[in-house]
């Protein structure tokens, strides 16, 4: 009878990978928010700006 | 600036569904591979995020191409979208190669063909956004960044026939396997539909930070013209 050795357990390495993915899909998420967040204040303080100027 | 679109809302939802999928279909559904065991799980979002970085640059060249032909800054705005997103996915596939090389190739990198010609790529591109940084006038840093993108486009191609057409260690998973590779394997049905529909999940998540991030460039874009409108 023909027996398979079990595979190694290199699953520390798959919840790793996967651990940095998620890190650096959040990270850049976040960058996104912030920066959209950011221009939208001062757009509305440019904007402000503006109609006092006038 | 317009409010958000409703598809686009209805694009982010189904992003967040079909990575949640994909992270099931990886995880849970594909069976372990047999001789490399879990650590071939990463194979699946390894694939799928070189995928997209490589559309995306490839994408940068047709936006760079664009702006040549019409000298419209919309395409500039298009173009540095699609280099910033391809820019994180390519670095996400590098990481989980490199991952996935240390208990099968008993190394965390080597300067294998493919892996030379992925970290050069990931390298024109990083120098791409420190460049543009050194131009101030808006037409000539798009103009550059134009030509660029495009030159740059060139690397995708190279990096993708790597291991087609150089003697390497990396797994060829459709088509034919090199001598030298270490870690190649069959998929069978289970992987199979994990992997494509990583592939498919990740095409739609790039469409969506792809439209999401131009929309944020042409804010930029909006917020510059007011600034100097009032600074006039």
């Amino acid at each position: 009878m023909y027996f398979q050795a079990p595979p190694p357990d290199t699953s520390s390495y798959m919840i790793g990978g996967y651990t940095i993915f998620a890190v650096v899909m959040a990270v850049y998420l976040v960058s996104l928010f912030l920066r959209w967040r950011n221009l939208k204040q001062e757009l509305s303080l440019l904007e402000e700006m503006e109609e006092n100027k006038q | 600036m317009k409010s958000k679109p409703r598809f686009l809302t209805i694009l982010d939802i189904a992003s967040v569904l079909l990575l949640a999928v994909s992270a099931y279909l990886a995880l849970i559904y594909a069976p372990e591979e047999a001789v490399m065991g879990q650590v071939q799980r990463v194979f699946y979002f390894h694939v799928a995020t070189a995928w997209v970085g490589m559309l995306g640059f490839i994408a940068a060249g047709v936006a760079g191409i664009a702006f040549l032909r019409t000298a419209d800054l919309k395409w500039d705005i298009i173009g540095i979208a699609a280099v910033e997103i391809s820019l994180v996915f390519f670095l996400i596939a590098i990481i989980l190669g490199s991952i996935w090389a240390r208990p099968v190739w008993n190394t965390w990198w080597t300067w294998d063909p493919r892996l030379t010609t992925a970290a050069i790529t990931e390298l024109i591109y990083v120098a791409y956004f420190m460049l543009r940084q050194g131009i101030e006038d808006p037409d000539r840093r798009a103009r550059f960044g134009a030509v660029y993108t495009l030159v740059g486009a060139v690397s995708v191609p190279i990096t993708f026939m790597a291991i087609r057409l150089f003697r390497t260690i990396h797994p060829v998973v459709i088509g034919s396997q090199s001598a030298q590779a270490q870690g190649g394997f069959n998929m069978d049905s289970g992987m199979k539909v994990a992997f494509f529909f990583a592939l498919f999940a990740f095409t739609v998540i790039f469409v969506d930070l792809f439209w999401n991030r131009i929309r944020l460039g042409n804010l930029a874009q909006k917020v510059e013209q007011l600034k100097l409108k009032i600074m006039s």
